[in-house]
């Protein structure tokens, strides 16, 4: 017995293996986000102050602006997964699916690549 | 285009034994971090637009609204933390029996109580000293 349908056998057309790359990339960027989300809590309340000076100086550190960048990138794109799936089981209506499905990307885009602007600005020395 | 049924099938599980409360829980705590890291982005805007930006934006960010704000980013932080953990180790194959998925989500629970009291604790402290 095949469980292919006949329109899939007549054109020939196997699995673009990409069925599992949404569930991946989920798994991926939840282990990446331990670490660096922990790390982040701990920085954070362990800064002496939270003026314009500290925080400059914190984010300056090299090290402090790689794990920003890479929390920023890696909590976008977590974030925006799991809205997706939210969204996927909740609004049926598939006009209005697509709609938010399309916001809620645009959104993230903007947010990572914000944050990642920010925190090189304020690294390289760039804020006022 | 004919009548399926659709996931979610929210009425056909039972809510007692913590697992239907811990899976919801995950999906609810995951959007609220996201509204954490629109925060966190909003934090780092400000720092590189200047001192006097910065100031601007921790007067809003020190609303009293905002700071209720931060004992629930502590709390869904803690619970998605080790709840996130929990789904890593069923990707494994591991602690998928119900006793086994039951019992992991008291421990969820329990753990993540732990971790908020203890970084709430030192965000208390730790403000105080600000």
């Amino acid at each position: 017995m095949t469980l292919r349908s006949p329109l899939a056998r007549v054109l020939g057309q196997g699995s673009a293996k990409e069925g599992v790359h949404h569930w991946w990339m989920q798994r991926l960027t939840s282990v990446a986000l331990v670490p660096l989300t922990v790390w982040f809590v701990v920085s954070l309340l362990s800064l002496p102050s939270l003026d314009h000076a500290t925080v400059s100086a914190w984010i300056g550190q090299l090290w402090t602006a790689v794990f920003l960048i890479l929390l920023v990138l890696t909590g976008a794109w977590h974030s925006q997964l799991g809205a997706r799936v939210v969204v996927e089981d909740y609004v049926h209506e598939s006009g209005a699916r697509t709609l938010v499905l399309t916001l809620i990307t645009f959104f993230h885009v903007v947010v990572a690549v914000a944050g990642v602007l920010a925190i090189l600005k304020v690294a390289l020395g760039g804020a006022p | 285009m004919t009548e399926r049924p659709l996931s979610p099938h929210l009425s056909v599980y039972r809510m007692s034994r913590y697992t239907l409360l811990t899976s919801i829980l995950n999906r609810a705590t995951g959007l609220v971090l996201s509204l954490g890291l629109i925060l966190l982005v909003y934090w780092l805007v400000a720092t590189a637009s200047g001192g006097a930006a910065y100031r601007g934006a921790r007067a809003v960010l020190s609303l009293g609204v905002l700071k209720a704000l931060y004992v629930i980013l502590l709390a869904t932080f803690s619970y998605h933390l080790f709840a996130g953990i929990r789904h890593l180790v069923w990707d494994t194959g591991h602690g998928l029996e119900r006793a086994q998925s039951q019992r992991s989500a008291a421990l969820v629970v329990i753990a993540a109580f732990l971790l908020f009291v203890g970084l709430a604790w030192w965000a208390l402290h730790a403000g105080g000293a600000r």
